[in-house]
């Protein structure tokens, strides 16, 4: 037998199936909790973890879900909230095709997990056997990077490997195929090497020092500068926020940021002009559209973003900073590129700012923060409470200021409360908001705040939850109160798929085909049924209370909060539309003429 | 037999065979995909793969696979073609026994004046033609089944060979028919 593998860290390896090399692998990765279900095709994995001293002493936690979807998910919520791997064992076939969607979430949102699928034996592959499928066919499209180990000899490197790639560069899932004979199969288990050098396989971390130079001259020139940050920031690590946070104090600059981006700056701070897009802030896009100079880092010029393309910021510059050179000019054109880690070209940038001692043109600056407070002074966040009805905006204000100062973690849903949420929930550090922006994935929010909770045991987890998305994944609420992990499930409900129903309103006439649940379950009797804790709140009166009472509770929760059906998610940039031609909620202009038959067809 | 698992065994060591496939496909996008994919899904082998528009007016293309396996896996792989929607026809040129296999080869040598000659001799006995020549190099153009071409290559590699692209084998049947 060969072994000499790239991965032989010199000394020679012990002997053992395949099926101990995976637990060998994950604990020698750093893996503590790894998110599965067991079938045919990983039997020897999970024999193998059932013996392994590893296991038996919970070095390596499996935590058994009730679908593998909600597997994928927990481990993105992990590996989000923690900066680590998230890792996912999942039998062939079913167990694969099941996992395609967080897989395909976690390319989308860059978020770095491991997936090991069983496989059947290689002599069977391509014959059509039971729960078979052609798991790296199906996942080529939506992985970063994906493995078919047919040789025993390669599976330790291949396992290393995996967790080098989903973890580097542009973080991203990453799946390892398992036929059930090489798991079997006997073979030399090598360790990850401490400097893993792969052949072809080198992203670029440091960025260009003339592009660096050339970046911090024009912030030094500036008379209208915003930052414009995005999920990258937080794949980069804490560091990389609290350089920005420096950065951005040391310039002072304005600052806004995507979805995904969310907490790398701290909300309550007076430079942050909330999140942009399509549901951004009137303050926000309109800086957006007005700059001169946009920095942006570790965001990717998505559609939500952008909006009209050729009315996006007309007259800026942009500078791009992006690890990923297939982001930079996919979608808007930009002057100063720089591929490169963000907290490595952050701490260059600010190390430079100073070096020249660098000053920005404070007369522009203030009448640019002039500006900025005329947009902030429209208040475009604002709703018409009420004494009757609980409105979703304040249900999320009530819960931030209920949670506000406690160690919280939030994950989302998709849809009306997930904007609501980012529009109202003040984000002061990275990590601490998990969402599924790209792929936009309802039923991401309760698997997710599984993981996240597994991760951080002591802190408050929140599913800021929709009745609709979060019926996609409740099984999962078996999961929580199976490893007594107390996650609250925040549910706005209003009984629609609200933001289906908000654009049916804006573009289909009001016709509300399919989106009104006709027969929801009783979330107070469903929580019971799953041995955890229902509460339902009707009454703005009894909110806080009703809060508390979640808060306090030491086991799962399901809170229905019940709220005012009608409410649409302002503001609102219509579809085709600059950022300049937001609609707000209190605004006169129809909405029908706010939307043109152009916008119609696009999403 | 393994006990421990609910999958059939291997069955037992068969011969290898390399077959040559040609198939006729509709020539739109994403169809070469579906063949790789097929490929590359159910575990079989390509040595070579070409693939080039045949008749424009149809918007036919025609694909010549080199593919390796069982007699039985060779049937699969044929059967398994067939089942692609866009796929016309698929003849295994190998089985067929009466085709003719060709592959064109260029050969990039290191050859300055004093060795060229040499060069050139080797290229005349296996019919290699001089399509470029520059200072410090030649390139050689080789037509012929892929034993020549290989034992080209073996000869001009002692000779300066630097590098070299082919085409992989393109299979037509003898006689009157088409396909």
């Amino acid at each position: 037998m060969t072994t000499t593998n790239k991965t032989g860290a010199g000394a020679p390896g012990r002997e053992m199936t395949g099926a101990e090399m995976v637990i060998e692998a994950l604990t020698d990765q750093g893996v503590q909790h790894i998110f599965g279900y067991p079938g045919g095709a990983v039997l020897p994995i999970y024999d193998a973890m059932f013996q392994h001293p590893l296991c038996k002493s919970d070095k390596l936690r499996h935590v058994l879900v009730r679908h593998e979807q909600g597997a994928v998910h927990a481990a993105e919520g992990y590996a989000r909230s923690t900066g680590k791997v998230g890792c996912v064992l999942v039998t062939s076939g079913p167990g694969a095709t099941n996992a395609v969607t967080g897989l395909t979430d976690a390319l989308c949102d860059s978020i770095p997990i491991v997936v090991i699928t069983g496989q059947v034996p290689t002599h069977l592959i391509g014959n059509d056997a039971f729960q078979e499928c052609d798991t790296v066919g199906i996942t080529r499209p939506c992985t970063k990077h994906n493995y078919l180990v047919k040789r025993i000899e390669d599976l330790s490197r291949v396992l290393h490997e995996a967790f080098h790639i989903a973890s580097s560069g542009r973080p991203g899932p990453v799946v390892v195929d398992i036929p059930k004979d090489i798991q079997f199969a006997k073979g030399i288990y090598s360790k990850p090497e401490k400097q893993f050098q792969h052949q072809g396989y080198k992203p670029r971390l440091d960025g260009d020092p003339n592009k660096i130079k050339q970046a911090v001259e024009m912030m030094a020139q500036a008379k209208r500068p915003l930052f414009y940050t995005g999920g990258g920031v937080i794949n980069s690590g804490p560091h990389a926020s609290a350089l920005l946070r420096e950065l951005v104090k040391t310039t002072g600059f304005p600052i806004t940021s995507t979805l995904m981006g969310l907490g790398a700056y701290q909300a309550s701070d007076p430079q942050w002009l909330g999140m942009l897009g399509m549901h951004g802030t009137w303050e926000a896009n309109w800086a957006m559209h007005d700059c001169d100079l946009m920095i942006c880092v570790g965001a990717r010029f998505d559609d939500r973003i952008t909006g009209r393309l050729d009315a996006f910021a007309p007259g800026s510059k942009k500078i791009h900073i992006d690890i990923d050179p297939s982001s930079i000019n996919k979608n808007v054109k930009v002057d100063v590129p720089i591929i490169g880690d963000c907290g490595r070209v952050l701490e260059d940038m600010l190390k430079l700012w100073r070096a020249n001692k660098a000053q920005p043109d404070k007369h522009a600056l203030a009448d640019w923060w002039k500006q900025i407070g005329k947009w902030r002074a429209r208040k475009s966040l604002s709703y018409k409470n009420s004494n009757s009805v609980i409105k979703p905006q304040y249900a999320i204000q009530r819960l931030f200021e209920a949670t506000k100062g406690r160690d919280t973690y939030i994950t989302t849903e998709v849809g009306q409360h997930q904007m609501w949420a980012a529009q109202f929930y003040g984000f002061e550090e990275p990590n601490r908001w998990m969402t599924s922006g790209g792929l936009g994935t309802m039923g991401y929010g309760l698997p997710a705040s599984v993981g996240v909770q597994l991760a951080h045991p002591e802190s408050l987890v929140i599913d800021i939850a929709g009745e609709a998305s979060v019926l996609m994944t409740m099984q999962e609420i078996s999961t929580a109160v199976q490893y007594r992990l107390p996650v609250k499930i925040f549910i706005i409900n209003n009984q629609y798929m609200g933001m289906v129903r908000q654009w049916q309103e804006l573009l289909h006439g009001g016709r509300y085909a399919e989106s009104y649940t006709e027969s929801l379950p009783d979330f107070v009797k469903l929580a019971e049924a799953y041995h955890a804790v229902g509460i339902r709140c009707e009454k703005p009166g009894d909110l806080d209370g009703a809060i508390k009472e979640m808060i306090d509770v030491k086991r799962p929760v399901i809170f229905d909060c019940v709220v005012d059906q009608k409410e649409n998610c302002f503001p609102m940039i219509p579809s085709g539309r600059a950022h300049n031609e937001m609609i707000l909620g209190d605004s006169g202009e129809s909405v029908d003429d706010a939307i043109t038959e152009e916008g119609k067809v696009m999403v | 037999m393994n006990t421990t698992t609910h999958y059939p065994a291997a069955p037992a060591a068969q011969s290898i065979e390399a077959h040559t496939l040609s198939v006729i496909v509709d020539n739109e996008p994403g169809v070469l995909a579906r063949v790789i994919g097929l490929f590359s899904g159910r575990g079989y082998n390509i040595d070579s793969l070409t693939v080039s528009e045949t008749e424009h007016q149809k918007h036919l293309s025609r694909i010549t696979i080199v593919t390796r396996g069982t007699p039985m896996v060779i049937e699969q792989i044929k059967n398994q073609l067939e089942r692609l929607v866009p796929i016309h026809r698929v003849v295994d040129m190998t089985v067929a026994g009466r085709s003719i296999e060709r592959e064109l080869a260029m050969v990039k040598v290191a050859a300055d004046a004093q060795k060229r000659p040499e060069v050139q001799k080797v290229a005349d006995a296996l019919g290699a033609r001089m399509i470029d020549e520059s200072a410090g190099g030649v390139i050689f153009e080789i037509t012929g089944g892929s034993d020549k071409i290989e034992q080209f290559i073996g000869q001009m590699l002692p000779l300066g060979l630097i590098e070299v692209s082919r085409t992989g084998i393109v299979a037509i049947a003898r006689g009157a028919e088409g396909m």
